[in-house]
């Protein structure tokens, strides 16, 4: 069965997630060295090695996202983050930086190296030079690829892939945008940030509801209706003689009924994005996810729809799995 | 301090591009070109039979040639252009870093901005692999380029002027803008030679897109920093090509660095051609990206 790697932000969702059949779980130190760095989000020391000690009682994995670029100056800080979750009894770290891939080759060579969706590796040589390089043991995919692209990736390297099913959507290749410091200062290589809620202003104004980030209209709602949170890609805007959703309406990426084709694809984990998020929310998509992967597995179909109303703005895409997403 | 003239972002017709680098190499005060193809490898044929021309011109001109890989290397048609690049025995500029697995041992190459150089331990790793020279992301903020000068023997080179490249995705803005298919693109990102503005609902200028690409809505232009960058030891400023004014634009840094004319005089002078109409530099010392420090 392909393992299904689920999101925590703090160790109840860590627990919620076990507990609703996570065969892996994913979470980051409490600071700018994981690209979830939110307010009253995340893990101490203390709280992962527990964490792990609970994950491990019940058979499943913990990795820990120390996938942002450390700054200049300061790369102690993330050195610290690797050897912390090495001595928590961390399954595997999932890196971006090539520097900190090198530093936990080199120092943590027995420490299981992921390769985050942050380094956007592409295609097979980009995945081949991380695995000869420093080892890396498995990649997560960008989501800029489709299926077949993905099928043919798995056929020319011998690591394992990852990829995203569920939860927020990048439109952009990931670690490799910096729209959001254009913006507002704070971007997700740098800061583990994206349209930080920091920077983000309602407004009403003749009658609607404006979202701005950074002083910048994302959205205009009639007031009462909906309104978005204001993520950058996700806006409406005017370019020439139009006006609309110019790089990616406000959707969300749900791929269960890709799960067949992805398996078929040689995909071996399914990534459910969503540190943010509740416990609750966590707990009901990680035991949906599981029971459609048991189903496949059982070669029944993939339940279908019961996902969509967890979605944003309750509306979903498969994203670039599918070509003409493009 | 020396002056490269990055690769076009941009499509452009063969003819343009013909002329725009043969006057480059005729006429432009700068020291370094990097020539090919950044974003759509779909735009390549159109103007690849004019390439060894140009380099030729170039270097008969004195100026080094590099070739710049693709900014997202994806299909294996893309992963082919990639290792035939390393064959052509210029210098490569590595903009996705797929292009070290063709690269020799020990073979020199550069880094381009697109690849992410935040801090020392990539850039040592970068150099020990055969890296001679460096142009930082422009992300980076001020602070940053002073530690990682101060951390190599390389070239490091900084972002100096033109829309600044913000993201690279699989989806075509331009062909979506258009209601067309990336496959059926119909090239339509040639109608926009410096890039499509997208601009707020309220009126703001924003972003620009130019294919797969988005950028800046605002031009980079970082000549009021061009006191503290040198104080830094930043080696060298990369200028970004656009369709018009760009060989006096040349000439305005060329001057700016030799200290005949002032940073106010210099943005003054290449304002009207500047593509948005408007001013950044906020990465470096700003609170965010799209802030411009000359700004009274």
């Amino acid at each position: 069965m392909m393992e299904l790697v689920c999101p925590a932000g703090t160790p109840a969702a860590l627990h919620a997630a076990v507990e609703a059949g996570a065969h892996a779980v994913y979470c980051g130190f409490a600071d700018e060295t994981n690209a979830r760095n939110f307010p009253g989000l995340n893990f101490s020391r203390d709280e992962l090695t527990k964490s792990i000690a609970f994950a491990h009682d019940r058979g499943a994995k913990v990795l820990v996202a120390i996938n942002t670029f450390p700054r200049a100056g300061a790369e102690a800080i993330w050195h610290r983050a690797v050897a912390d979750a090495e001595t928590a009894g961390a399954d595997a770290v999932i890196l971006a930086d090539l520097g900190l891939l090198a530093h936990t080759a080199e120092r943590h060579p027995d420490l299981r190296r992921h390769l985050s969706v942050q380094a956007a590796a592409a295609n097979p040589d980009m995945i081949n030079f991380y695995a000869e390089a420093f080892g890396v043991r498995r990649v997560v995919l960008p989501r800029v690829l489709s299926v077949a692209e993905i099928t043919a990736i798995n056929r020319e390297i011998d690591v394992e892939t990852e990829v995203f099913v569920f939860g927020g959507l990048c439109v952009m290749a990931e670690g490799r945008c910096s729209m959001s410091s254009y913006i507002t200062g704070k971007s997700p290589n740098m800061n583990g940030v994206c349209s930080p809620p920091s920077h983000v202003v309602y407004a009403e104004e003749d009658g609607e509801l404006a979202a701005k980030l950074g002083g910048y209209t994302i959205h205009r709602n009639a007031k009462g209706a909906p309104a978005p949170y204001p993520t950058m890609c996700k806006g409406n805007f005017t370019s020439g003689d139009k006006t609309g959703y110019v790089f990616e309406d406000p959707v969300s990426l749900d791929a269960s009924d890709l799960i067949p084709a992805l398996a078929k694809a040689g995909v071996k984990a399914l990534k459910i994005e969503g540190r943010q998020r509740s416990r609750s929310y966590v707990a009901q998509v990680v035991r949906n996810f599981r029971a459609a992967l048991d189903a496949v597995e059982a070669g029944r179909p993939v339940p279908p729809g019961t996902l969509a109303h967890l979605t944003e703005g309750q509306s979903a895409t498969a994203g670039a799995y599918r070509k003409t997403w493009r | 301090m020396d002056l490269t003239v990055g690769p076009n972002q941009f499509f452009w017709d063969a003819t343009t591009w013909r002329d725009f680098y043969a006057r480059i190499a005729d006429e432009a005060p700068v020291d370094r070109v990097v020539l090919g193809e950044l974003i759509c490898s779909k735009r390549l044929p159109f103007y690849q039979t004019h390439i060894p021309e140009a380099v030729e011109r170039l270097l008969a001109a004195g100026k080094t040639v590099a070739m710049t890989t693709l900014a997202l290397v994806t299909l294996k048609r893309e992963r082919n252009l990639t290792a035939e690049l390393v064959d052509m025995g210029l210098e490569v500029e590595v903009n996705d870093l797929s292009a070290l697995a063709h690269l020799p041992e020990g073979a020199a190459f550069s880094v381009g901005p697109l690849v992410n150089v935040y801090n020392e331990g990539t850039l040592r790793w970068l150099v020990g692999r055969g890296a001679s020279r460096i142009c930082l992301p422009p992300e980076l903020p001020l602070a940053s380029v002073e530690m990682l000068v101060a951390a190599t023997e390389a070239h490091v080179d900084v972002w100096g002027w033109g829309r600044l490249p913000l993201a690279i995705s699989g989806r075509c803005y331009h062909a979506r803008l258009h209601d067309r298919a990336k496959d059926n693109c119909q090239f339509v990102c040639a109608e926009d030679p410096d890039g499509r503005a997208v601009d707020t609902l309220d009126g703001q200028e924003f972003l620009a897109v130019n294919g797969v690409q988005t950028l800046s809505g605002s031009c980079a232009n970082l000549s009021p920093q061009l006191p503290a960058l040198r104080g830094a030891g930043v080696a060298g400023l990369r200028l970004s090509p656009q369709s018009n004014g760009f060989l006096e634009l040349c000439s305005l840094f060329r001057n700016l660095i030799d200290g005949r004319i002032s940073a106010e005089d210099l943005s003054a002078a290449a304002l009207p051609t500047a593509p948005g109409g408007s001013y950044c530099d906020g990465f470096l010392t700003g609170a965010a990206g799209v802030e411009w420090s000359g700004r009274p």
